[in-house]
């Protein structure tokens, strides 16, 4: 972690400690209202012993793992598709800008109706939510290869399966991983309100259940993991993304 | 084939060969057209053979229908209206706290050393996450719906303002610096105007961002509002109410969407001459 | 006796906004094997359009491009291409790139790497074989593209203003060798570039053109030494003599 940010972190940690535990002196706000760092650090340490955390990070996370697996499959197949098929994408571009607009979060109770209040909705929420994204960009970023490139590869004899495996798929690669990468922030983005209602468990359901019970101090600590679980995939994700394309290093030109 | 032949890939890149403007047009609405049918079509199936109970997939008329009905009882414009108030009065206020913010921040640089990071650090937290937040602190008013929209769209706008200010090359400063120009000059003749492409694409994403978040706080506790007519209607499987309001939403961000662009395109006019 | 390249007729139109445009307009030209000719003119006179219908990138509106008798329809491994902006592919090594038409011709991987060897060394770039492009300055790039074009073994070497994006020193450096290389390969080349020093240092034959509709004005035939001096007194009569002609043109385009 960087200087700045470690620095960030400790101030960010000050301050939230004297807010809170200024406040429990001077008894300016209901305490409850204002958790400080020792309460949601209970909660953790509870929900940790007890073993119902894990459980319900990892009914999130496989929600969005099956969910975005399933978009992730699809947007790559049709996307790739519909870069190099003029009809296909001519006939499926209307209908994502119109269905695009729309939140997906609207959806949900449709979902909730359709798939009942089990697994399925869910996983099929989070398919809908990433799949558009997703599809858009891949698309966009085949379509996106370099004409040059194209015709250097025909020069020294490519034909078109040899353009689409040896130039198309590795000049898109970077531009596909990002798509993907999006596309499951956006899934751990969303499950959370998706894990509002109609739940019985999962981080979303964790939150919400510090709301029910009053217990502000789990709403925070269940927001925190979450955002800890989200940076962790990401820089996971960035430090694979980097590995695969050493290529690009200090390229930001081309 | 039907794939982009290597010949028009020569010429034109995976694009193929760009298609005459009526043409494409006439495609898109003909695709369109089918969409439409093909729904309608389904619908219709599911009424007469009723595999399950017809109102899990309505056919578009239905769909229309229900909104029909509910905006002659009354009770559609109510709910557009309260939706759209709590969007705009929320997405406001945190365009203009942002952008403020955002235009301080991105000129002094201790500033932005100190909140970059911290900005950066509390991004990964969902706002969903902190809508229960939200509501145990001030309820399930309005103020609670309204302060969420403000405070989930206010660190992209803010991230994006100070991202404008900063990107900006130093050499425009120097070249008006030597033809004369004061820092009033400098801010409002040079950084604005320079800063204004990424502040404008900010509220771009602000309003899309609000529209996304508004439904779910509406879902949690309220008794007005689009979201609130479709969490509504799972009470009776009304799913043809749920879709209508649904793309009722989706024609408010469109325009939002729309009304931010044609801002853009007046404001921003220098960038596309033509 | 078959010209390696025979262009008959040759016009191509591009559909704009405001109507089309002939960029070029009825050109005839042949090339003999193991010719060096330069295709030089002003800006805008269609010289790289030229090159990339005899390339096969682009159709003609009218006319035909045949090479070595056949019909040019699209391109292909016997007519190999350099860039100005070098193209080379970011995500392959530069022996990588190199080899990339001998992966397609199904070669084996011991006479690719032969092959590979002897193209680097011969463009002086051996000990680099394992960078990226991303790690290698602009002549260094051009060479790479040059070494990946020639190690492919096609009959014509096709090169558009490939030293343009470099400086004034390497563009020097790297015309004497591409001189030293064509002393060498032997290959027939079509040389588009828009100096008439370059022009008059490296070709057999220099093509001007005018500008739009682009048309040949005048073909010059270069009888100088296979190795030039670029301060003779017959270096700069050519050179003057090509100025003249050209200068006619660009007054044309600045009108």
């Amino acid at each position: 972690m960087s200087r700045a940010r470690a620095v960030a972190l400790i101030g960010v940690l000050v301050a939230w400690a004297l807010v809170s535990y200024g406040n429990v002196a001077l008894e300016l706000m209901n305490p409850v209202l204002l958790p400080t760092p020792g309460q949601v650090a209970a909660v953790l340490a509870d929900t940790v012993a007890d073993g119902t955390l894990v459980r319900h990070v990892g009914t999130s996370l496989g929600r969005v793992a099956v969910g975005f697996g399933i978009a992730a499959a699809a947007a790559l197949s049709l996307g790739i598709l519909a870069a190099m098929c003029v009809p296909l994408r001519l006939t499926v571009e209307p209908i994502i800008e119109f269905v695009r607009p729309i939140p997906p979060l609207a959806f949900l109770p449709m979902f909730l109706v359709w798939f009942g209040l089990g697994e399925a909705s869910k996983i099929a929420f989070i398919g809908y939510t990433t799949f558009f994204p997703m599809f858009i960009a891949i698309a966009a970023a085949v379509l996106r290869v370099d004409v040059p490139l194209l015709r250097a590869a025909a020069s020294l004899g490519a034909g078109r399966l040899d353009l689409i495996a040896r130039v198309i798929v590795p000049a898109a690669l970077p531009g596909i991983i990002v798509a993907l990468r999006l596309g499951f922030a956006l899934a751990l983005f969303v499950i959370v309100g998706a894990e509002f209602m109609g739940a019985d468990a999962g981080l979303g359901h964790l939150i919400m259940e510090g709301r029910t019970f009053f217990v502000p101090a789990q709403i925070v600590m269940g927001a925190l993991v979450l955002a800890l679980l989200g940076s962790l995939v990401n820089a996971l994700l960035l430090a694979a993304e980097r590995r695969l394309f050493r290529w690009r290093e200090a390229a930001a030109t081309s | 084939m039907l794939l982009t032949s290597v010949p028009a890939m020569m010429e034109w890149g995976l694009h193929g060969e760009p298609l005459r403007r009526g043409r494409a047009l006439r495609w898109r609405l003909a695709a369109l057209m089918v969409f439409l049918l093909l729904w309608s079509v389904a619908g219709g199936l599911v009424q007469l053979t009723r595999p399950f109970n017809p109102l899990f997939l309505p056919a578009p008329w239905v769909v229309v229908g229900a909104l029909t009905e509910l905006a002659t009882k009354g009770q559609l414009w109510p709910h557009v209206v309260a939706t759209l108030e709590r969007v705009a009065i929320g997405f406001a206020t945190a365009a203009a706290l942002a952008v403020a913010l955002g235009l301080l921040a991105g000129q002094l640089r201790p500033v932005r050393n100190i909140v970059e990071p911290v900005v950066e650090l509390l991004r990964p937290i969902p706002p969903l996450a902190v809508l229960p937040m939200f509501i145990v602190w001030v309820g399930i008013g309005e103020a609670s719906k309204v302060g969420f929209i403000t405070y989930a769209t206010f660190f992209p706008m803010f991230v994006t303002t100070v991202h404008g200010v900063a990107q900006l090359d130093a050499r425009l400063l120097r070249a008006a610096q030597s033809l004369g120009a004061g820092p009033r000059a400098l801010f409002f003749r040079v950084i604005l105007p320079a800063a204004l492409p990424d502040i404008l694409t900010g509220l771009r994403l602000g309003v899309a961002l609000a529209f996304f978040v508004i439904v779910i706080s509406e879902f949690v506790g309220a008794e007005r509002g689009l979201g609130y007519l479709i969490n509504d209607g799972r009470n009776f499987f009304l799913v043809p109410q749920m879709l209508g309001a649904a793309v009722m939403l989706g024609l408010l961000g469109y325009a939002g969407n729309g009304a931010v662009r044609l801002l853009e395109r007046r404001v921003l006019r220098w960038q596309h001459p033509e | 006796m078959t010209m390696t390249i025979q262009v008959r007729g040759l016009s191509r139109v591009f559909a704009g906004a405001g109507g089309s445009t002939p960029a070029l307009l009825d050109v005839d030209l042949d090339v003999a094997e193991r010719e060096f000719v330069c295709i030089l003119g002003p800006s805008g006179c269609g010289k790289s359009t030229l090159l990339n219908l005899v390339a096969g990138f682009l159709r003609p509106s009218a006319g035909e491009v045949r090479v070595n008798g056949r019909r040019v329809t699209g391109p292909g491994a016997d007519r190999g291409v350099v860039f100005q902006e070098y193209v080379l592919f970011p995500w392959l090594t530069v022996a990588g790139n190199v080899e990339f038409g001998l992966r397609l011709s199904g070669a084996a991987a011991a006479e690719r790497r032969g092959t590979v060897a002897r193209y680097l060394e011969l463009v002086g770039l051996a000990a680099h074989a394992a960078k990226y492009p991303v790690q290698l300055s602009g002549g260094m790039k051009q060479r790479v593209a040059i070494a990946r074009a020639l190690a492919n073994n096609p009959s014509i070497i096709l090169m558009d203003e490939p030293f343009g994006a470099l400086d004034a020193q390497t563009r020097e450096v790297l015309q004497d060798e591409l001189g030293r290389i064509q002393r060498v390969e032997h290959k027939t080349v079509l040389f588009v570039t828009h100096s008439i020093r370059e022009a008059v240092y490296l070709a057999d034959r220099v093509v001007v053109m005018t500008s739009a509709p682009g048309r040949i004005k005048q073909i010059v035939s270069i009888k100088l030494p296979e190795v030039r001096d670029r301060f003779a007194p017959e270096f700069t009569q050519y050179e003057s003599e090509i100025t003249r002609t050209v200068k006619e043109e660009v007054a044309k385009v600045h009108e």
